[in-house]
């Protein structure tokens, strides 16, 4: 299909339009906002007692589940791709894309349900002392659930594609099970596994629904970085909007970075696929 | 993929110390994979399903037929079958451009289009509410509408449609469109008796999930839809208000629209792809 230079320049303008203003322009409001009255204001929300410490909870939380997801999702995408089951590797590879699709909101639902205060097991755990929902362990949880299925979904078609003959041969040569997979799997499927963490690292950063349910909302306690933006945006009127912008705009800026190590490592991993 | 692979006879491991290379040993890796997958998604999820109905089948049929539930499921689906069908144009469109397109620029472009994976929901709600809210510096007031959720919803669903479309497109033979061009078929016809059946699949697939991700999603609504009722908004309420069981009826019924949706596009596409 040849489009002439009108049709060609037409669509590459309204693609360009759209995607300016459907992306660019809002955020371009949200920083000019919270700079509008010099950085230094922008900075010293930023860097309140409670701004510094959701920055920290939200890091702490992705440094828990991100690493646990990495070795579950490597793990499982290893079940799905090289099992000796068929059928079961079909039943968990359909299962695990349950997180994509539950709502965020139903997420902290579920876990109040098993792990709150008269839930499955919550009574087992809060009888010997240990909190899960409206506090930490919760949050961590339900970070775990959403971001769950990234490293799966990014490691089991290059392991398909790869195929087992490399691993055939060091088993054959005399290799260990362990030594194949460090030696030999594991760094064929690197970028897979770096992309899924990526992904994975994103999604625990921004997280909101899911932990909202099963936070107590204390600042300084239990505020991850984006409770912090949607309680000082829920009241407007307690707090300046500078103090929501700020905060916006910190997330804002973690997630550009994060989207630019997530363009390096696509690009490496489609050229080593 | 489906034809029946020929059984290649594997070289027999050494049987000293090497076992032919298969991970979960004696179903190892499979119990824990189900185990973690158990105690995370599949237990709670069943957890939600047994509350619903906890209080009786009717109890369940009257949370979910409530006005307040009727209308915010229908505003919920409306509203996601809006964004669907936008998101399948417009991202069908924005496919096109980056992979059959060149300008300076294009490689920037083409990493932006994940900034809706990377950006934080919360984020977008709140730069909607810059933009369109009480101090907007356009004068366009749209916060608190229907129109917004539409603009949030097309905001996070962006990628999904442009990235099932792109590598489709990139594999399309451009030779076959010559040959219909050769034949004195205009760039219209082309388009739609020789790519868009190309394309349909994937076109279908990414709106799918388009639709389905925005059926549940909270964060980047929750700052903006004050007077709209949306269904994770209501879900949300109903649990701050300690109504678990409400809560749960309504979450039943968004994950069963969800499954549904995605069950019957992954059946579309396994019979389409043959």
């Amino acid at each position: 299909m040849r489009a002439s230079r009108r049709t060609t320049l037409s669509l590459r303008t309204l693609a360009l339009v759209y995607l300016a203003l459907l992306l660019l322009l809002p955020l371009g409001v949200v920083f000019y906002r919270t700079f509008e009255h010099g950085a230094s204001e922008a900075w010293s929300w930023m860097s309140t007692p409670a701004a510094q410490s959701a920055l920290w909870l939200s890091l702490i939380i992705a440094v828990i589940a991100v690493p646990l997801n990495t070795i579950f999702g490597v793990g499982t995408a290893l079940v799905i791709a090289r099992g000796k089951s068929r059928r079961a590797g079909r039943v968990l590879d359909a299962l695990i894309d349950l997180p994509f699709v539950v709502s965020p909101v139903i997420v902290g639902l579920a876990l109040i349900l098993v792990y709150g205060q008269g839930g499955w097991f919550g009574n087992a755990f809060l009888n010997n002392g240990i909190r899960i929902i409206y506090a930490v362990p919760g949050m961590v949880i339900a970070t775990v659930f959403v971001s769950l299925p990234f490293v799966v979904r990014e490691v089991t078609p290059v392991l398909k594609e790869i195929g087992d003959e490399q691993e055939q041969a060091a088993a054959t040569l005399g290799a260990s099970a362990w030594q194949t997979f460090w030696r030999v799997t594991l760094p064929s499927i690197r970028w897979g596994v770096a992309y899924g963490v990526v992904l994975s690292t994103a999604r625990a950063l921004g997280e909101i629904g899911a932990v909202l349910v099963v936070s107590s909302n204390v600042a300084g306690q239990t505020l991850s970085l984006p409770l912090l933006v949607y309680q000082r945006g829920e009241n407007p009127g307690s707090n300046s909007l500078i103090g929501v912008y700020s905060a916006a705009t910190e997330l804002a800026v973690i997630s550009v970075v994060v989207l630019l190590i997530m363009t390096v490592f696509g690009s490496r991993r489609e050229r080593t696929v | 993929m489906a034809t029946t692979t020929p059984t290649v006879p594997r070289p027999r491991p050494a049987p000293s110390r090497a076992r032919s290379w298969r991970v979960p040993r004696h179903g190892l890796g499979l119990g824990l994979s189900t185990l973690y997958l158990s105690l995370i998604v599949l237990i709670p999820l069943a957890a939600v399903v047994e509350q619903s109905v906890s209080s009786g089948l009717s109890t369940f049929w009257d949370s979910i037929t409530s006005t307040l539930a009727v209308n915010a499921l229908e505003v919920t689906v409306v509203a996601s079958l809006i964004v669907a069908a936008i998101s399948a144009v417009m991202g069908t469109l924005v496919a096109w451009v980056l992979v059959r397109d060149e300008f300076p620029g294009k490689r920037i472009v083409n990493a932006l289009i994940d900034l809706p994976f990377a950006l934080p929901t919360i984020v977008v709600g709140l730069t909607l509410l810059a933009l369109y809210g009480p101090t907007s510096p356009l004068h366009v007031h749209l916060a608190y509408t229907r129109a917004i959720v539409i603009v949030a919803l097309l905001f996070i669903t962006l990628p999904f449609v442009v990235r099932s479309v792109q590598p489709v497109l990139m594999e399309l033979d451009a030779e076959v469109e010559q040959a219909a061009a050769s034949l004195g078929a205009s760039n219209a016809v082309t388009f739609r008796r020789i790519v868009l059946p190309a394309l349909a699949p994937s076109i279908v697939s990414g709106a799918a999930l388009a639709f389905a991700r925005s059926v549940g999603e909270f964060g980047s609504l929750a700052l903006i839809t004050a007077k709209v009722q949306i269904a994770s908004l209501v879900i949300y309420a109903d649990i701050e208000s300690g109504d678990t069981q409400s809560a749960a009826a309504l979450s039943v019924v968004l994950m069963a629209i969800s499954l549904v949706v995605l069950f019957v596009i992954r059946r579309l596409g396994a019979r389409v792809a043959g």
